[in-house]
């Protein structure tokens, strides 16, 4: 009998489903801070006694080469991953390490993956709709309706993305670039506290960086964003503040002016060009 | 309201016109025409559509679950066959004492296995409201399980469709067991009546006909409804992209089970109209290879479009009933070269040719339109 009722209550709410409850503390400064954080997969150290922190409204960028373990990273804070050891919160009230992803997503963190992933079978208009905060069970879902501000918020976004002459058409036409910036949008719909990008310009062309550029500068402030990047002009062309990943863990971090002449980082990058060449 | 929208829609004016302009005809050229006449559609033919449209509402049920949820079910027919044994079981009731020992309670072959009483789960199916209701409900019941326990646990692709074919295969083997209570392999048969009407009379295999038709409506419409709500497109999104749709917040394993519930509920629907018809629920109906038909039914017809069930469903059942007529061992071969066909030359199958049609005429329409 017991199975039955906590079937039938598959849909009650759970208190962290209710994003107006549970705003981020962010009082005391960062808004995420990871502590000597450790993953290992099969005995291979990806993160190693990584710290990192990042302030509320701040625009990161992360480099580091190939394996680094940005990726990594990132799938740590959305909860895709689980750390060996190591703190992560968000803010300073919520611990993530105890949530799971959708929990995660919904609280306020919202992820670029590296491979553009847009529902190619729905229209650019349909991905903002289904991406954007809203009462995510099944019934609510099944009856949901757009009213006015919902409309408004998806024009909105579709301005900002430079998306609005694609609305109606399938996302599985859009060019690469559309697509990143549709999936960007999608981020923005949830009206995210932070933004982790992977490799937003990769395979773009120079006019479609400068507008990606554009865009997430113009993001930060109203939130803060983490953009992992291999692209140096890129990377200039937006950061204030760099952090160099090497081997799981930071190597540097400063103005792009500092890392960049930092030996450390000029020896792990010239070692790795000297491997290739 | 969220039910009526897809009156709205033009497909689906299409097809209700259809559905009931072809119900229309059939009963007209049943009762009309008179029997000598060529056009005439005797009772037997009458009954043979109800036959195919009650398979169109089970391959409408697999299309909601393959075709917008992209969850391939080789086990559709356990959840058919269930609703179908509800109904049987209703129509057991319904001979009362009427049957070959004359028992006033018991089935014929619970005297024969020296029964006492009826079994508990027996209970209640005397009464048309309860059965009609275990009709949805037993099905139902077995996809929130098995649903709740497959989804969860995140299987999905082919090891799902493995133990869908698993689930219909025990259910078979259970089914044939004589001390299971459901008359083992011979099955529920010999009805009489149902809510009164005399099953071999001309006009109660009208009436099944078309509440068979009726159901078929309905059923479209509810999943036309689901399909054309953002719910629908969440179905969508984690067909293309699962671990996107769950990382966009929203719980994956609940619409998957949602979906996959209503789906079992309609097979169920489905079984339940079937069985009445064809005058006999056996185990055979749960075996493994009736519920790949369905599939290959809904792939020739053309799977995420709803429609394309049910002309796949009508169409391969049309050609079986032929074939089987004339060559009965090449059926088997036939289906499979149809199949190949289809999957050649019509890798959309058979609706999206007519979608293919219909978007160009459109467009031609959208062209129009912009051009003043
Ligand atoms: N699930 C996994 N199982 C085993 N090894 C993994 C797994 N995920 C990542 N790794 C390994 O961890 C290391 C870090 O990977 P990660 O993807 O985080 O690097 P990255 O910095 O994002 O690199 P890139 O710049 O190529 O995207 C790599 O050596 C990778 O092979
Ligand atoms: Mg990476």
């Amino acid at each position: 009998m017991s199975l039955i009722k906590s079937l039938s209550q598959r849909d009650r709410v759970f208190d962290f489903m209710a994003p107006a409850e549970s705003p981020v503390d962010v009082r005391h400064g960062p808004i995420l801070y990871m502590e000597d954080v450790t993953v290992s997969f099969d005995g291979f150290k990806a993160i190693n006694d990584l710290s990192l922190t990042v302030d509320d409204g701040e625009l990161r960028c992360i480099i580091g080469p190939n394996g680094a373990g940005k990726t990594t990273m990132m799938d740590i804070i959305t909860g895709k991953t689980r750390p060996d050891q190591g703190q992560v919160w968000f803010g300073t009230r919520h611990n993530l390490l105890t949530m799971n992803e959708p929990e995660i997503a919904t609280l306020g963190i919202g992820r670029k993956f590296q491979k553009p992933t847009v529902f190619e079978a729905l229209s650019v208009f349909e991905n903002l709709e289904l991406a954007m905060t809203a009462d995510k069970r099944v019934l609510p879902t099944l009856f949901a309706r757009l009213d006015g501000p919902a409309r408004e918020r998806i024009d909105e976004v579709l301005e900002m993305t430079g998306l609005a002459e694609q609305r109606r058409r399938p996302a599985g036409v859009l060019s690469h670039g559309q697509k990143q910036w549709l999936e960007i949008g999608m981020l923005l719909m949830q009206r995210p506290r932070l933004l982790l990008v992977d490799e937003p310009v990769a395979g773009m062309t120079e006019q479609e960086m400068e507008r990606t550029a554009e865009l997430l500068t113009g993001l930060a402030g109203k939130q803060s964003v983490v953009v992992v990047e291999h692209d140096m002009g890129f990377v200039r062309s937006i950061a204030r503040k760099v952090t160099v990943l090497h081997q799981g863990s930071v190597l540097a971090e400063g103005s792009m002016d500092e890392v960049q002449n930092d030996p450390r980082v000029i020896e792990v990058y010239l070692g790795e060009s000297e491997e290739a060449a | 309201m969220w039910l009526t929208q897809p009156f709205n829609e033009r497909s689906t004016q299409l097809f209700l016109g259809v559905l009931l302009a072809a119900m229309t005809l059939v009963t007209l050229l049943h009762l009309v025409v008179p029997a000598g006449h060529p056009l005439h559609v005797n009772a037997y033919t009458v009954n043979l559509f109800g036959k195919y449209l009650s398979y169109a509402l089970l391959a409408v049920a697999v299309d909601l679950v393959w075709g917008y949820l992209g969850i391939l079910s080789l086990g559709h027919g356990a959840f058919f066959a269930l609703g179908g044994y509800a109904m049987g079981m209703y129509l057991m009731r319904q001979i009362g004492d009427r049957g070959v020992y004359g028992h006033p309670e018991l089935p014929d072959f619970m005297v024969f296995l020296n029964w006492e009483s009826l079994p508990w789960y027996w209970q209640g199916f005397d009464m048309a409201w309860f059965a009609f209701i275990m009709v949805l409900l037993a099905p139902g019941a077995l996809a929130l399980v098995f649903g709740f326990l497959a989804f969860r646990s995140r299987v999905t692709g082919v090891y799902l469709s493995i133990i869908t074919q698993a689930l219909t295969f025990a259910l078979m083997l259970a089914f044939f067991r004589n001390e299971m209570g459901f008359g083992g392999n011979n099955g529920l048969t010999d009805f009489r009546d149902i809510l009164g009407y005399n099953l071999r009379s001309d006009a109660t295999r009208l009436g099944l006909f078309l509440a068979t038709g009726v159901a078929l409506a309905v059923g479209y419409v509810v999943c036309r409804a689901i399909v054309g709500s953002k719910l629908g497109r969440v179905c969508v999104a984690t067909r293309d992209a699962e671990a996107r749709t769950r990382f966009i917040g929203y719980r994956v394993e609940r619409f998957q089970l949602f979906v996959f519930v209503v789906s079992a509920m309609l097979a169920g629907l489905a079984g339940a109209l079937y069985v009445p018809q064809v005058g006999i629920i056996n185990p055979s109906e749960f075996s493994p290879i009736f519920s790949i038909e369905i599939v290959l039914w809904v792939a020739l017809g053309g799977r995420a479009t709803l429609y394309g069930a049910v002309i796949g469903a009508i169409l391969v059942n049309y050609a079986k009933t032929v074939f089987t007529g004339v060559m009965p061992d090449a059926w088997l071969f036939a289906l499979g070269a149809m199949f190949v066909l289809v999957t050649v030359f019509l890798p959309k199958g058979v609706a999206g040719l007519l979608a293919y049609r219909f978007k160009r005429r459109r467009n031609d329409a959208d062209a129009q339109e912009v051009t003043p």
